[in-house]
């Protein structure tokens, strides 16, 4: 059997979820590369039409893995159906989004074949005959590059925003879809999930805010967030946070950004005393512009910051109000 | 009911990390604190315990300097805890880390075992789901709340976006625990003076060797990421830098 590499896609809901294609941009970028074959499936109850989706796109073939039990999703029923399907059809390289439905499932899967994922990856490289995948470690101070030591299937998981899922290359025509029915026994499925829910209606939508002051663990105390609402106030913006300020209880948890949170894009995202971990980032990255202020100067936040001061942000935010106030009567 | 949880030794948040010399690893010569959604995890542990008894245990894996955080640990409130104690331990990948502790545990029975979601140095978010698996066990992963049922437990999920979900499971059962879960507690002096005489069993690596195979993954390279961004630094006196910041407002982010 010839080399080839497996995007398996996720659907929840009824939806393909749209981190999808940015996974299948990475596999097809990596099939280019490697000259293997890109294969593509999606698990679950009745997923033929995902699977029709992702035909149109550049893929040798896609599988639909069919079983009633798939739905609700439970890891013990998708590490089992993938497992069945993954030993048979031998892929050398199995690509997923890192989304918490794949970090609830993978390590078991991975571990149930006696193999490992390198996980939440944010891009590769060919170093020779050897494959090498990128992911960030130290909450992003540190990227470490990483190659697999065991056989194959080798499997990766890549960070929400990784790829550009709009860059996902169109086929020529249709790919065949091949539905595969998976036998998943009585008493596999121990956890009885229920029913899906959002927390109380969400007061706030910051996705629609176009400033966005947020602060981190540099602020110290709950007393300081004051300090960083009356910059907020000054520039007309909303006040929003680090996961670490809503989980201490300082900000309600709808003003939290993140991967847990709200992702935003606004004109300007003022980030105060926030480190920029990963998940904080993910949540953020969008910004037209970033202006970071911290004191560590290698804080991560600063890789992605347009304009950046290295300083003590109480030194810094109270003359900033001052002048941003001053602007504002002048203009 | 009779609770593990895993604990982990990481460089503390804003420490500064240097690279070692053969560019794999960093410089060990910094300073360490709890990761902190394991912190979670074991406040978590305390609350279940005091509301149903039981017995809470602490395991970490990592030199002597991991020790600390058992100590901790024990301050606050666990009973007893395991020391998987060898630098070896700090280099193990997120299937010999599990396949350590399953090792260490063998004798054990435990009701529930926790884990932080993920940790601050690898953040492989790995170690707990492999370690459910090695032990055939139910897990769930970024829990939000626990409640004790008739039938074993009911978890809540947080999923992306602000959803939820809740997950019925029998016991026992491997959690993976979300930070913000609770609030943390502090050790009080006696509880600091209590943990000096709490049981702490130290298990060497050659204990637990026959049960880890070589790594299955490999960090060829730690780097420092190259920016994509072309970042402009501003410097001054925090009046000049106030300045500065609202020029860059007014003139080239346009929202003055």
């Amino acid at each position: 059997m010839p080399d080839s590499i497996l995007v398996i896609v996720e659907q929840r809901e009824g939806k393909l979820n749209r981190v999808s294609w940015e996974t299948l941009t990475a596999g097809q970028a990596l099939a280019a590369e490697t000259g293997w074959t890109l294969e593509a499936a999606v698990a679950g109850s009745g997923v033929t039409n995902f699977a029709n989706e992702i035909a149109g796109k550049k893929v040798a073939r896609v599988y639909a893995i069919e079983s009633p039990k798939l739905e609700p999703y439970t890891p013990d029923a998708f590490a089992v159906a993938l497992k069945q399907f993954i030993a048979s059809n031998q892929p050398r390289l199995v690509l997923m989004p890192h989304t918490y439905q794949v970090r609830d499932f993978v390590p078991k899967l991975a571990t149930a074949m006696a193999r490992t994922a390198i996980s939440d990856c944010i891009g590769y490289k060919k170093d020779g005959d050897k494959l090498l995948f990128t992911r960030q470690m130290f909450q992003g101070k540190l990227a470490a590059d990483v190659s697999f030591t065991c056989d194959a299937p080798w499997f990766v998981t890549f960070q929400n925003g990784a790829f550009r899922g709009d860059k996902v290359e169109a086929g020529s025509g249709a790919a065949p879809v091949e539905t595969v029915k998976v036998e998943i026994a009585d008493g596999i499925i121990r956890n009885k999930p229920q029913e899906v829910f959002k927390e109380a209606k969400q007061a706030v939508d910051l996705t629609q805010a176009e400033i966005i002051v947020s602060v981190g663990r540099g602020i110290k105390e709950q007393k300081n967030i004051e300090l960083a609402k009356q910059l907020a106030e000054a520039l007309g913006g909303e006040l929003a946070a680090s996961r670490p300020i809503c989980d201490s209880g300082w900000l309600p948890m709808d003003r939290q950004i993140g991967s847990s949170g709200q992702t935003v894009a606004p004109k300007l995202y003022l980030a105060l005393g926030i480190s920029g971990a990963i998940q904080h980032i993910v949540g953020m990255k969008g910004a037209r512009t970033i202006i970071a202020i911290n004191k560590d100067s290698e804080a991560p936040i600063f890789e992605i910051a347009d304009f950046a001061v290295v300083g003590n942000l109480f030194d810094i935010v109270p003359p900033l109000i001052e002048e941003v106030k001053k602007a504002k009567a002048g203009a | 009911m009779k609770i593990l949880v895993c604990m982990k030794q990481v460089p503390q948040k804003d420490a500064p990390l240097k690279l070692n010399e053969s560019g794999t690893w960093i410089r060990e010569d910094v300073s360490y604190e709890v990761n902190e959604p394991d912190a979670f995890a074991l406040e978590e542990a305390l609350r279940q315990k005091e509301k149903h008894s039981g017995e809470v245990v602490v395991i970490t894996a990592g030199p002597a300097r991991a020790q600390q955080v058992l100590r901790e640990a024990l301050a606050k409130g666990a009973d007893r805890a395991i020391h998987l104690e060898d630098n070896a331990f700090v280099g193990l990948d997120a299937a010999n880390t599990a396949r350590a502790f399953a090792a260490a545990i063998k004798e054990e029975k435990f009701d529930l075992i926790f884990t932080g979601l993920q940790s601050d140095d690898y953040g492989f978010a790995q170690t707990g789901v492999v370690l459910a698996e090695l032990l055939g066990w139910p897990h769930a992963t970024i829990i939000m709340q626990i409640e004790k049922t008739d039938a074993g437990i009911r978890v809540k999920r947080e999923l992306e976006a602000g959803y939820f979900q809740f997950v019925d499971m029998p016991l026992p059962a491997l959690l993976t625990i979300q930070s913000g879960i609770n609030r943390l507690r502090y050790a009080t002096l006696i509880g600091i003076k209590q943990a000096k005489s709490k049981p702490l069993r130290k298990v060497a690596l050659a204990e637990v060797q026959s049960a880890i195979g070589a790594n299955m993954q490999k960090i060829e390279r730690l780097y420092i990421p190259q920016k994509t961004k072309n970042t402009e630094f501003l410097e001054g006196s925090p009046a000049e830098v106030a300045k500065k910041l609202v020029e860059k407002l007014r003139n080239e982010v346009h929202v003055l």
